[in-house]
This record gives structure tokens, sequence and C-alpha cells, in this order.
């Protein structure tokens, strides 16, 4: 009984140590981080547009568009697909979504079509896609927009994230801030 | 150099650089030697042991200290389960998120005191932040600190001539916590939440899109929480997808960061037994083959992910960046595929990408060092684990030369050769008895009442060979404390929560039990002098014999179950 005792005593003061301080101490110091701690925005002329680090949903042919995804971009939640690589009603929806790429795409060949943007996310909220993958919506874009290509493409090649420290990981470019940038030209 | 392989290769060389340093400092820690943080802590940890009349002068033999360790866990169990099962009208819900069903808080409470974190919930809705905090992010300190003064037990034991008296639990205990994790918490979140990883208790915020539509953006303490979750080996998430999740992993920095906090304590475990027995050559030895076989498991899953999904190159795409299903473009295949095989040798299980979508022969592998458990292993219980291995190897060795089988200078015999025998077999038993069940109600589509709503089939998200290797995923994660998933598959029920339940108990306390249980038994024994017959257990020839009794035991108890689940599918995809 006294051991059961001195255990109960030794956690309720370490659930405040670990549970209670330690999580305040890190909230003040988020305070002084970018966006203080409640998440980066976006913003044009003290508009908000969205969050920095998370991907929206983009449909219409003057925008750029990132990745499929398993949650529709609905931030309230996250989720990748789950599919197996070999499951058959998942490799029919990529078929799909090739398709439909090419509909809106009909100046790019099978084989320009990266595979990333047929793939969906493991979070559902990618903010980024590849450069590669932003290279192939250009025309698209330059053609709703009724805007040149090279203008376009001075954008996105402005957009790309380099490597870190141009050393390790992808090149990514974020839709949302590319997205912005555009609307900015008109 | 392609800068994704550049990357990986960063990873595992900054984390063995900072590793060796803080092994050291994990063998003073041990060893109750001076350290820079005496100052800030000696008064809180005598403050509280006087608070719980806890006398850490007092030294415990094996039994004691499993006494200590279970009764503490205990307590636990309550604190978690009456949190969990109440967080619905408890304070810190902006979000209103309803309290746990009893099967899912059994479930969830378990899991995260034996520091496995399956998660059968999401954390946009399954918790509240005083679940996430209280409930679970107290558990990711406590329960890693477990594993590390149970370590601690072990490296006394091991070192002692001969004696009963392995040191003081709670002593190992708090000292893990506030000399070690928590230093290294409060650094790792600080540049989390500099990165954009959010750190707030306000609730969802709804905001407009460029395109106009309204979405809710959940949001929560998350920097404190991420950044002890990997330190600790956890790998419970704050969010639903885990360390994909933008918020909770923004870019490469923090993928690198995140990483790094995995592995370090992992590694550093092995360099302090090193440092504190003196036997840095040993340290080496078995970082030697622990990183053999972690090799053996990341590369040709690296490749894999690389080179993408033949499925789809028949499409006639182009697959430039890998296999990109459940993977984020910030870290690319490589990283990803790298993460999937960190993750899972050592028992964290957060994820950045989602391992039912890899590449067949990459979630063998992930099960494969699932399976294995004993590559660099969870904060503490990855050298427990291997240490089982030692000692089979030990006895194995001496049989082939004829001699009493010794382990630093012990006469290893049949009580110890049978407990370690016993805990070898029980991690298979464990995921091959629960596969098994699990798989005779999907083949029959059982109907499963009470326990599932539906058919059994209906808790598998993909057909087929990988439907076979969700469930098998599903108790080696559960029997490995690890803690990822295949995801799809539909967890949250009561034969899920429950089966898994019993097999997450038996596969933390028993591996823990039976080498404290072996190593006291060795440390009463009387101490035998080196002589020139003296098995060499730092040698390469040993080394090389513990991989083989690794292979052996792993290779003849899981092939079987790998053949019907993602080899099968390998064969007919590639």
């Amino acid at each position: 009984m006294k051991s059961l005792f001195s255990v109960i005593i030794l956690t309720l003061f370490t659930l405040v140590l670990f549970g209670v301080l330690y999580p305040l101490a890190i909230t003040g110091i988020a305070g002084l981080a970018p966006g203080a701690g409640k998440g980066e925005t976006v913003s044009v002329n003290q508009k908000v547009l969205g969050y920095k680090k998370l991907g929206q949903s983009f449909t219409a042919e003057k925008y750029f568009w990132g990745r499929p995804s398993a949650v529709s971009y609905n931030a309230a939640g996250s989720a990748g697909s789950n599919k197996g690589p070999s499951n058959p009603a998942y490799l029919k929806e990529v078929e799909t979504r090739i398709d439909s790429f090419q509909v809106h795409h009909p100046y790019l060949t099978k084989k320009e079509i990266p595979s990333e943007m047929v793939t969906a996310s493991g979070s559902g909220l990618d903010p980024d896609i590849s450069p590669e993958a932003a290279m192939v919506q250009i025309k698209r874009v330059a053609t709703a927009r009724n805007i040149s290509e090279t203008q376009v493409a001075a954008l996105v090649e402005k957009s790309i994230q380099k490597p870190l420290l141009g050393l390790f990981g992808p090149s990514v470019i974020n839709v949302l801030e590319l997205n912005a940038a555009l609307d900015q030209i008109q | 150099m392609n800068t994704e392989i550049a990357g990986i290769i960063a990873m595992f060389v900054i984390t063995l650089l900072l590793a060796i340093p803080l092994g050291k400092y994990i063998a003073r820690v041990f060893g109750g030697e001076k350290t820079f943080l005496d100052p800030v802590f000696n008064p809180v940890e005598k403050f509280f042991f006087k608070a719980s009349r806890i006398d850490v002068t007092r030294e415990m033999n094996w039994k004691q200290h499993l006494y200590a360790l279970l009764s503490i866990n205990f307590v636990w169990f309550f604190l978690s389960f009456f949190i969990l099962t109440n967080q619905g009208w408890l304070p810190l819900n902006p979000d209103g998120n309803p309290s746990m069903s009893p099967d899912l808080a059994f479930n969830t409470a378990i899991s995260f005191i034996v520091n496995c974190n399956l998660q059968h919930y999401s954390g946009e809705t399954g918790v509240s932040y005083l679940g996430q905090l209280i409930g679970l992010m107290y558990l990711h300190f406590v329960s890693a600190a477990t594993g590390m003064a149970a370590c601690a037990v072990l490296f006394n034991a091991m070192r002692e001539r001969q004696t009963s008296q392995l040191g003081n639990f709670y002593n190992y205990f708090l000292k893990s916590c506030t000399r070690i994790l928590l230093p290294l918490s409060i650094v790792l979140a600080t540049f989390l939440a500099f990165k954009g990883v959010p750190m707030t208790f306000e609730g969802k915020d709804t905001i407009t899109t460029l395109q106009g539509d309204t979405v809710k953006v959940s949001r929560g303490p998350a920097a404190a929480f991420v950044a002890i979750k990997h330190l600790g080996t956890n790998g419970g998430g704050f969010f639903g997808a885990n360390s994909a999740h933008p918020l909770e992993n923004p870019d490469y920095s923090t993928n690198m960061a995140e990483m790094i906090a995995q592995m370090i304590i992992p590694f550093a475990m092995i360099f302090a037994l090193g440092y504190f027995l003196r036997r840095k050559k040993m340290a080496w030895a078995i970082f030697g083959v622990m990183t053999a076989g972690f090799l053996l498991l990341a590369v040709p899953t690296v490749i894999f992910e690389m080179n993408g999904n033949p499925a789809i190159e028949k499409m006639g795409i182009a697959q430039h960046a890998g296999s990109m299903e459940g993977k984020e473009t910030r870290f690319g295949a490589a990283a990803s595929g790298y993460w999937s095989i960190a993750t899972t040798v050592i028992s964290t299980g957060s994820v950045n990408s989602m391992h039912d979508s890899s590449m067949p022969i990459s979630g063998a592998m992930q099960l494969l060092a699932m399976m294995i458990n004993a590559f660099y292993g969870g904060c503490g219980v990855g050298i427990l684990n291997y240490y089982v291995f030692i000692i089979l190897a030990v006895f194995i060795s001496g049989l082939m030369v004829g001699r009493t089988p010794e382990f630093l200078g012990k006469k290893v015999e049949a009580r110890e050769v049978k407990i370690a025998a016993v805990i070898a077999i029980l991690h298979p038993l464990l995921i091959l008895a629960g596969t098994a069940l699990a798989s005779y109600f999907a083949a029959g589509d059982t109907p499963m009442g009470w326990w599932f709503n539906g058919n059994a089939t209906g808790w598998l998200n993909n057909p087929g060979y990988h439907g076979f290797s969700e469930m098998l995923y599903e108790y080696t994660s559960s029997s490995a404390n690890n803690g990822s998933g295949f995801e799809g598959l539909g967890d949250n029920n009561p034969f899920w929560n429950i089966t898994t339940g019993i097999v997450l108990l038996l596969s933390r306390y028993l591996p823990i039990i039976g080498p404290l249980a072996i190593a006291g038994l060795l440390a009463d024994k009387k101490y035998i002098p080196e002589s020139a017959g003296t098995l060499k257990t730092d040698s390469s020839t040993f080394s090389i014999m513990v991989f083989a009794v690794i292979f052996i035991i792993t290779a003849l108890s899981f092939f079987p179950a790998l053949a019907l689940g993602p080899f099968a599918e390998y064969f007919t995809m590639f």
C-alpha cells in the first residue's frame, strides 16, 4: 500500500512537469515564431488566403492544380488513400485520373504526365508539387488567363524552392503561393 | 549526386555523430556522475522523491525493479483511461470532440503506456487537447523512460562482478525523463515551432480558400507533442496523417530533424553501454550488426520506392518521382522509403508516408524490421531485445565449441536459456496466432456481431494478398510495440481494439521481464575471470553468429506468412 501511494504521488508530480509546464513553456516560445504558433498564413493585401503549409483544392483552369487528395483538401481531417499498389479498383481510378488530366491538357503525350498528379498524397493536404508537375500545366494556365506562356513560366521558375542548402531533398513548388502570385499579375 | 539520396545519407551520418557524445552523457547520467543539468534538476528530483516518500538510495534487486516498473505503469493506465473516456466534458476541448468508447480507450491507453501508439482514432476528431497532452503526451515521456530505466538496470547487471543490488528504479526512471528526454524535447519542439508546427490552444480555424471554398483547419498544441513523440520512439501522431501531415512535419528540414530525433536515443543507448561497461569494442560490434541489418532492409526499400509502381508504369506515364501514392512531394520517394524502415526497426511507428501504399517488397521489409525488432530498437528496449539474441548466440556457440557458455564472466545455464527461448518464441506466437485468427474470420467472411459492424472482410481496404498483409501488419506492429499500420485496415472496433490490446500488454512486459530476469540471475552468479578459452563476445565472429541466430529465428518463424502476403503480391506485379 505504501508503495502504491508513492507511485501515485510521483505520477502526479511528473504529470505537472511533463504534461503541464513543458507544453506551456513551448507555447510561450512558439508565440515568438512566425504565425505565433497558430500556423503560418498566406495573405495578399491583408486578406488571408489560407495556411501556407496546407494544400487547397484547385479545379479551375486558370490555376495550377495540386495533387489528388483522399480527403478533398478538407483540413479538418487528414488521410491517405491507403490503397495497395496492386489493388485493381485503385489502378482503374488512376487510369481515370490520367484520362481526365489528358482531357484538360490535350497538348501532352501520356509519357509527359507526372505520376504525382494522378496519385493521392499521404496526408491529403500536400501543399506542393514538383517543378515538373508545374511545367506541364503552364500552357493550360496561360491559355485560360490569356497571358503569354513565358510570363507564367518565369513565375513558375521563381517559385521553385530548391533542396535544403542546395544539397538535400527534392525541389518543390508551393501551389497556393504560386496561384496567389499568378492572381497578382492581372 | 541525387539530392534525395544525399538527404538520407546525411540523416544517418548526423544521427551517428550526435549519438556518440549523447551516449557518453547517458552513461554518466546512469552512473550517477555529475552532469551540467544538476543545478536545475537536482532540487526538482529531490522534492519529487521527498513528496512521494521514495528513498532513492535504496538499491533494488531485479524482482523489486520489476515490481516498481509494473506498479507505476498500472497507475498510468487508469489515469489515461479516465481522461480518454471523459474528455468530452473535461476542459480544453474547443472542437467538442467526444469521449472515447471503452474498447477504444482500453486500446489507446495501453498502446501509449507500452510505447506502441497504435492509434485506432484520428487526432483531429478523436481526442481533446487535454486528452492529447495529459492522456497521451505525458505517456510519451514516461513510457520511454520506463524502457530506458529497464535498460539501465541491465547495464548495471552486466557491469557488476557479483551482486543482487542493481540501483533504484525510480531514480533511473526520473533521470531518464529530466536529464535526457525533457531537455532534448525542448530543443526539438522549439525548432519545430519556428518551422511552422502549431502550438496553440485555439480550436479549428475557418478559412475561405483562393477558389472560394470554405474549409476548416485543425490545429492544436502539436509542437511539444511531436518532439517527444520522436525522441521517445513513441510515434503516436497529433494529427491523423501523423508526420505526413504538413503541420506536423512542414518541410525537409523538419523531416530530417524528426528522423534524427527518433534514431538518436536508440543509437546513443548502444554507445552508452560501451561507456558504462568500459567495453567500447562491444558497443561497436553491436552497432555493426544492427547497422548491417538496418541497411539490408533500408536499401531495397529505397530502391523499390524510387523505381515506382510497375502497374502504373504500364499505363505509360512518367514516374520520375518514384512511387508517389501515399507520399508527400516535399519528402520524395527516397526519404519516405528510408523513414518507413527507420520507424519500423526502431519501435517509433510514426509515418511520413502511408505504408499501406508502399511497394510489396518495401512492405515486406517494414514487416521484417518489426518481426526482428532488435536492430537499434525502441528507447532502451532495443538493447533488451538484442540481449536475448546474445544469450541464445552464446548458448549455441558454447554448444558448438563444447564449452560451458559464458557471457561477461558469468555462466549461462539452463534457466537463463529457457527464459531467452520463451521470449524469442513469444513474438512470433503473438503475431501469427493473431493473424491466423483474423484471417480465419476474413476468409469465411464471418458475420462478427458485437465485435465488428458487419462481415469480417469489411475491415479490409484492399483485396487479395495485400488484404492479408494488412492484418499481418497490424499484429506485427502491436507485438513489436511499433504503432505504425497498414492504415486502410478498419481497426476501430471491439475486435481489433481488444485483440491487439491483449497482444500489446503481453508483448511489452514479458520482453522486459525476461531479459531483466536473465540479467539479474547472471549478476547474482560468481564471476569467472577471462581465460584463453573464453568466448570473445566483441569479436566479428561472434557478431556474425548473433546475426545468424536472428536471421534463422525470423526466417523460420515468419517467412511462410511473408510469402502469403507481400511476396505473393510482388510476384503478381513484377
